[in-house]
């Protein structure tokens, strides 16, 4: 990562500016960034407000999701019934549409953030199990035999062999989850909220402030990269003796 | 390093299929208490096979200390993979087996001082704190033998442990190990004559479908052997024949079995 693809961003912010003024596009339909820039700072109080309120949906989202799934991902691994009860069924709650169930979640848990932590817990918790359970039954058969012929405890090898050895993938799938954790939430403002950056877009969409939807949107973007690149990084200090293969660009 | 005297090993197999090969039928063979006995044979033939039944790994067949007693518990194994955990560091690799058992905390401080004193006759005494990934093949190979001596077990079954490592040091590590396990219960399985004419107290020779075990005469003296002896060079090549011999008969019945 360096300077270049700031110069790419820049480049198309530019390219879109002058797209702007060639059509002559009027502001309710297609603002340029120039336009977004000003009502991001004359309306920042607002912005900001609303914006805390998806980070924290979205925060807690990741937390609990994260938690429940990585919990779920040690049961199934240490406990073989919760394999075959529950595996199959985990597996076919994937075919139901997450998104689906927004409305219901409004109507169970209220217009608060309750409902939408819930719809980013929904859509998270999936991939962070199915990625870490897939990392905990791929352990090396020699570190298996090798720990049998030391006669270890079982307790001893789920902890200090399987798990371990399953933190790159607990990492890719606390990825995953990172970059989809937001969407949950703000499909959650959409069907029914009182504040929140979904919340905020779909009204400033309903009175044509679409330079507000806009703005909205950039601190979506954001708050989701922000959010990626710290997840990448916790999950690259989770497994230090990891290399890196790729080289660096 | 072991406090109890070594057992020897007995095992019969009465039949024995896997990859859909016969491997043994009616095998039945004893290794000596307190010696090393070093397998010889071509790729495939079942010596891998053999030290994971004797390692309780693979069902099939009857394994017996010759004192009575179970095996289980009194076996340590080394691989052709040093299987160091890559999070742990040198010592807590070799101190892998205590950890994985729960031992008491009441024995830790003697446990450490020992594995630190053992590292550094290895050479390792400076990379204590080093993960695997910064050791080279040889390093490794050293911190799985010290965490194989360091289980203080009687039997040591070693699978090519040598084999994936340059000829230095190899002749090195298997100095070491031959010092450092002298009164142990040894099966080392080996690709290499010399290898086996080196460290050997008793050779043999797997061949055949189902196998055949035929001893060979060790060289004369102690293990580890000087590699210039005349003898002992002599003997590698007439092995090398046989063993290329069987490798060949071996991969024709393959390429006529059905």
């Amino acid at each position: 990562m360096g300077v270049r693809p700031l110069i790419t961003a820049l480049g198309l912010l530019v390219c879109w500016q002058l797209l702007v003024w060639a059509t002559g596009a009027p502001p309710y339909i297609l603002p340029g960034p120039l336009a977004v820039g000003r009502v991001l700072l004359a309306r920042g109080d607002l912005l900001l407000e609303h914006a805390l309120v998806t980070a924290t949906e979205i925060l807690l989202g990741i937390l609990i999701g994260s938690l429940v799934g990585a919990a779920s991902a040690i049961l199934l691994t240490a406990w073989a019934p919760a394999r075959r009860w529950l595996m199959p069924l985990l597996v076919v709650s994937q075919a139901l549409p997450v998104f689906a169930l927004a409305p219901l979640l409004v109507l169970w848990l209220g217009y608060g953030m309750a409902s939408k932590i819930a719809m980013a817990v929904l859509i998270i918790y999936f991939p962070v199990t199915a990625a870490f359970f897939d990392g905990l039954r791929r352990t090396d058969p020699g570190w298996l035999e090798l720990a049998r012929v030391m006669n270890a405890r079982p307790l001893a090898v789920l902890w200090r062999i399987r798990l371990p050895a399953a933190l790159p993938a607990l990492g890719s799938g606390l990825r995953v989850a990172a970059s989809v954790a937001p969407i949950g939430a703000v499909v959650g403002e959409w069907v029914g909220s009182s504040a929140g950056l979904g919340y905020l877009m779909l009204h400033a969409n309903a009175r044509m402030q679409v330079d507000l939807v806009f703005a909205a949107l950039f601190l979506l973007a954001l708050m989701a990269l922000a959010l990626y690149f710290a997840v990448d990084r916790a999950a690259r200090r989770l497994v230090p003796w990891q290399r890196e293969t790729l080289p660096e660009t | 390093m072991a406090h109890e005297p070594p057992p020897g090993i007995s095992v019969s197999v009465p039949r024995l299929v896997f990859g859909g090969t016969l491997l043994f039928a009616d095998l039945s063979c004893r290794f000596a208490a307190g010696a090393w006995t070093c397998l010889l044979g071509p790729s495939g033939v079942g010596k891998t096979t053999l030290l994971r039944l004797i390692a309780g790994l693979v069902e099939g067949g009857r394994v017996e200390a010759d004192d009575g007693r179970p095996l289980a518990g009194r076996i340590a194994l080394m691989a052709q993979q040093d299987l160091l955990l890559p999070w742990l560091n040198v010592l807590d690799n070799s101190l892998l087996g205590h950890r994985l058992r729960g031992e008491g905390a009441g024995e830790r401080a003697k446990r450490e001082r020992r594995a630190r004193e053992l590292l550094a006759r290895l050479g390792l005494g400076h990379r204590l704190s080093a993960l695997p990934a910064e050791l080279s093949g040889g390093m490794r190979q050293r911190v799985a033998l010290a965490r194989t001596l360091l289980e203080e077990r009687p039997v040591v079954l070693m699978d090519e442990p040598f084999s994936a490592l340059d000829a230095i040091s190899r002749h090195r590590l298997q100095d070491m190990a031959a010092g450092l396990l002298d009164r142990h219960t040894v099966l080392l399985v080996t690709h290499s004559p010399l290898e086996a004419l080196r460290l050997g107290h008793r050779i043999l020779v797997m061949g055949g479908q189902p196998v055949t075990l035929r001893e060979i005469a060790a060289p004369p003296g102690p293990p580890p052997r000087p590699l210039g002896d005349p003898a002992l060079l002599a003997l590698e090549a007439e092995l090398l024949e046989e063993l290329a011999a069987s490798d060949a008969r071996m991969e024709e019945a393959w390429a006529s079995a059905p």
